[in-house]
């Protein structure tokens, strides 16, 4: 792909499911994965008559994410109706917010990839309601609604088109998904739909000012395929260019089988959604009370998080990203660094490293962690008091995922107490001596790299139960001897 | 006097006192429904058993001293509710076959207060229309004159009142539809302040405007529905949360000193000679009762019916999208594909006016037209709400003619939507502007009855009420039968 002279404009528009309990407009369950069509009462599914009441939660929510990426939050906005026949938009309208959206003028900060900081505008996020689904298989030459989904409230974010990259969209969409789920207004679970985004996709020569004409990315719920159909659509409209040809501004979509995207509809297709104020719901009034309230149950966001943990526990800057890109993950660490009694940068070690390889294997999130936080720290309190090597802390550690029992426990049943008593160890290095005379000879004719195969010996025969520095030092003492 | 003659009111007091029962009450105006509703096509389903149940059910209560404020009182449902279990058509094809799964709040709160319904009256389809003549079902017939409208959307309920079916009926005023058919068939109608009354479960026409009310015999008797029907409702984001006065105790204290505002455009060439006349003596008796008339300016009401014809149609043509064939309602059969089940469901199952309504809503909401008809329309209507709200600083109600004249002949209008449109000239400026108004017989032009309307100054139904009142302690019109209705 010659990208080369050629600058890439993308903005996204994240559409995130709120986590409230109920639907935006009535009192149905939003739980995920239901029967068909249990969890669609007669508002969701427009019968005659009914009435949208809308569920204060969701401004709660929004005004949340508004102080989170210091967005203005709406005094006053305006609920419009989106006006489409779909079989899976029951009113035949979908109630969304137009003119007079509840968040305004927002940013992001994301690291480009010359490593700096960069900010990213956000537009606006509005909030409206989802539709349902179609299901077309199993129902032979029918297809199937189910309503389920219908009414759940979205927060759509919509991002300047500011990010020049498919890394940097990927990185500004992941910056928000952690961003919403440490404000607990969404679960961000993107197999279930509940995050997800569309990426307006533009190219332009190198100093031009002018955008290109772009082109619509929807429905790309993985990180991996936004980056790869990022990537597909910018080769594509720079070919077009470049052999002549113009973008068509259309809505593209993506096919992960195909690994292609492929139009769907141009502008001159497009609907023409008839948008107009709703008239059964009043305007969201906000007042400045309201938004103070909110304020004081903001938790500590991860940028803030993460410095804390660089200048609170001496962690290296790049673990503390890590550890606070979840609030579950970063709250699970300060309790394990909590209960040590070693340097903060081992428990961000064992959380980082053996925990999270352990939790990805399994398909855990940290919240079902076979191991508890205290348990964890139990085990990085007998490395650190020389009760253990690191090694056999890594076999200490998996029996724990077993469910084996505690750091002690398994320890003790096992018998992996490190070995640091001088004279047993002395024991074993004369065997080990005496049993390897030829490569003896050799290191004392000055191979000195034969060292470790003295100390693997002993390991060895220990288990790996030895303490290795003390091994070491026996050994050259009796080696020289 | 003959049950079916009496008042709400006085059937009040004939339950209470032991005249007779809410069963024989309910039967004799079932008995008069079977025979003389063939005249008028009033109904659209009568639901005798249901109203014998009911009717039971308030008897026991009663005997053993409970009962609502309504106890076995009978009443008539216009269409547009929703009543559970109960076929609920909106006078359209397209619900022919809808049996509502749920009751409106109107009809709940009715009936939790021990009314008991007879029926669903006829109305225009989607209550679009002046006159009745849209319905599915038919055109229903003014008791005064067979040949006549009884006016629209809520011809069914005017009709079954004045012809004393029931002492009161529900209806709904999107743009006149409780007052002008009040007014073409000489009963009461009133439509309170947009959000006094909950929608849920009205079936929507144009949300911002759609309102529900009653048409009854008496002014007392609206009072005495209005107070059950009227309240916040939880359900309905527009209903408003203030407390509803005592509208009964309310209507009794005299209107000494009532400012009575007269809009002069009213009297203008539009209003029929005769007509103009009836309503400027009950005026003279509103005065004669101690009122006084200023004389007030509403420069933008004449543009109240071309704003109201972007408005209404721009909220139904989305209100009515809901109507496609796919989850309930009329569905055409053997549909080729999704399109074809769209478009012949809702080609077949709407009416002419009502499709009208929705190509002329779709047009001015389009890309390109939605500054120069919606937004434009809004604007005109903010303007008309300030001259009313002006008005109201100086004046307590604004009186004058409900209708242009009486009651026209079915058929008359029917190919000339601007004429019928115009019907509804003096009543849509309430719609458009939230305020509550009403209609009451103030006469007879050739034998066809005369409505005087009363407008108000927001959540002052009280004043509407009392000022109606009083007029009808001075005045008998309401208290005329149509003969062949004795």
């Amino acid at each position: 792909m010659s990208v080369a002279g050629w600058e890439v404009v993308i903005g996204l528009e994240i559409h995130t499911q709120l986590a409230t309990k109920s639907k935006i407009f009535s009192g149905s369950s939003t739980a995920y994965g239901s029967e068909p069509n249990t969890q669609a009462n007669l508002v969701d599914l427009g019968y005659p008559g009914v009435l949208p009441v809308l569920n204060k939660e969701v401004v709660r929510m929004a005004t949340m994410f508004a102080l989170a990426v210091n967005a203005t939050v709406a005094r006053r906005s305006v609920f419009a109706r989106k006006n489409y026949f779909y079989p899976d938009l029951p009113k035949g309208y979908q109630i969304s917010q137009l003119e007079l959206p509840i968040v305004e003028h927002g940013e992001m900060f994301i690291t480009d990839a010359d490593g700096n900081e960069k900010r990213i505008g956000i537009t606006r996020a509005h909030l409206e309601e989802d539709a349902g689904k179609s299901i077309h298989e199993g129902l032979a030459e029918f297809s199937g609604i189910d309503l389920n989904r219908a009414g759940t409230p979205l927060l759509e974010i919509v991002s300047e088109p500011d990010l020049r990259s498919a890394k940097e969209a990927v990185a500004y969409m992941k910056k928000i998904h952690t961003l919403v789920r440490y404000l607990g207004i969404s679960d961000g679970n993107m197999q279930e739909g509940s995050f997800r985004c569309d990426a307006n996709v533009s190219v332009r020569p190198i100093g031009q000012e002018k955008l290109g004409t772009r082109a619509e990315l929807k429905n790309l719920n993985s990180f991996r395929f936004i980056e790869k159909a990022i990537n597909l659509e910018v080769e594509r409209q720079i070919e077009l260019i470049e052999d002549g040809g113009q973008v068509v501004q259309e809505t593209r979509l993506y096919d992960s089988d195909k690994d292609e995207t492929r139009s769907m509809r141009s502008k001159e297709e497009a609907n023409d959604y008839r948008y107009f104020p709703d008239p059964d719901l009043l305007p969201i009034e906000i007042s400045d009370e309201f938004i103070e309230a909110v304020r004081k149950t903001m938790p500590e966001l991860p940028a803030a998080k993460q410095t804390r943990f660089v200048d609170e526990y001496g962690l290296k800057v790049d673990d503390a990203g890590i550890l606070t890109s979840s609030r579950p993950l970063a709250d699970y660490f300060e309790l394990v660094a909590a209960a040590s009694d070693s340097t903060a940068q081992l428990a961000a070690n064992w959380v980082i490293g053996d925990l999270a390889g352990a939790l990805n294997r399994d398909g855990l999130d940290i919240g079902d962690s076979k191991i508890s936080a205290a348990e964890l720290a139990g085990l990085v309190n007998r490395i650190h008091d020389n009760t253990i090597s690191g090694k056999i802390a890594k076999q200490v550690f998996e029996a724990m995922w077993d469910g084996q029992g505690s750091a002690a426990e398994i320890i003790e049943a096992k018998g992996l107490t490190q070995i640091t008593d001088n004279s047993a160890l002395e024991f074993v290095v004369d065997k080990v001596i005496a049993e390897n005379p030829g490569q003896v000879a050799e290191y004392r004719a000055g191979k000195d790299k034969l060292i470790g195969f003295f100390v693997g010996k002993v390991m060895q025969e220990t288990k790996g139960q030895a303490n290795p520095g003390q091994v070491n030092q026996i050994l050259i003492d009796k080696l020289k001897a | 006097m003959e049950m079916h003659a009496q008042t709400l009111t006085e059937l009040a007091a004939g339950l209470e006192k032991g005249d007779f029962t809410s069963l024989e009450l309910t039967q004799a105006l079932l008995d008069r429904i079977a025979a003389h509703n063939d005249k008028l096509n009033a109904f659209i389903t009568v639901t005798a058993d249901e109203a014998l149940a009911a009717a039971t059910r308030a008897d026991t209560a009663r005997s053993k001293g409970g009962g609502g404020v309504l106890n076995g009182l009978p009443i008539i449902h216009k269409d547009i509710f929703c009543t559970r279990g109960i076929k609920t058509t909106c006078g359209s094809k397209m619900l022919d076959n809808f049996i509502s799964p749920y009751d409106a709040t109107v009809v709940e709160r009715l009936a939790d207060a021990g009314a008991v319904v007879l029926g669903k009256a006829n109305m225009d389809e989607f209550a679009m229309g002046s006159s009745n003549e849209t319905s599915y079902f038919g055109p229903v017939r003014n008791p005064w004159n067979l040949e006549c409208s009884p006016g629209g959307s809520s011809g069914g309920s005017s009709a079954s009142v004045a012809a004393r079916f029931a002492p009161a009926a529900t209806g709904t005023d999107t743009g006149g539809s409780i007052r002008q058919p009040a007014a073409l068939t000489g009963t009461v109608g009133i439509k309170p302040t947009y959000g006094r009354v909950s929608r849920y479960g009205m079936i929507a026409f144009a949300s911002s405007l759609d309102q529900a009310g009653v048409i009854t015999r008496s002014s007392e008797d609206a009072a005495r529905l209005l107070g059950v029907m009227a309240g916040f409702d939880e359900r309905d984001s527009t209903s408003i949360d203030q407390p509803v006065p005592d509208y009964l105790a309310g209507i009794a204290h005299s209107i000494k000193g009532l400012r009575v505002g007269i809009v002069r455009e009213h009297f203008d060439a539009g209003l029929e000679e005769e007509t103009g006349k009836k309503v400027k003596e009950a005026i003279a008796v509103l005065k004669a009762l101690g009122a006084t008339t200023v004389e007030v300016s509403l420069p933008n009401l004449n543009l109240s019916v071309p704003t109201y014809y972007v408005v209404a149609p721009a909220e139904c043509s989305s209100n009515l999208s809901r109507f496609d064939g796919v989850r309930f309602g009329y569905r055409a059969e053997n549909a080729e594909d999704l399109l074809d089940l769209y478009c012949r469901s809702r080609g077949e199952g709407f009416g002419d006016e009502v499709k009208r309504r929705i190509m002329t809503g779709t047009y001015v909401l389009s890309a390109g037209y939605y500054d120069a008809y919606y937004l434009k329309a809004q604007r005109v209507r903010k303007l008309i709400a300030d001259d009313f709200r002006k008005a109201f600083a100086e004046v307590d109600v604004i009186a004058g003619p409900t209708a242009p004249s009486p009651a026209f002949k079915l058929g008359d209008k029917v190919d000339d939507p601007i004429q019928m449109y115009l019907n509804d000239i003096y009543t849509i400026g309430a719609n458009l502007a939230g305020l509550p108004a009403m209609s009451v017989p103030c006469g007879f032009v050739d034998k066809l009855p005369v409505g005087l309307h009363l407008v108000g100054a927001h959540f002052d139904e009280e004043t509407l009420l009392r000022c109606a009142h009083q007029y009808q302690q001075e005045t008998d019109w309401h208290t005329a039968c149509p003969e062949a209705f004795k």
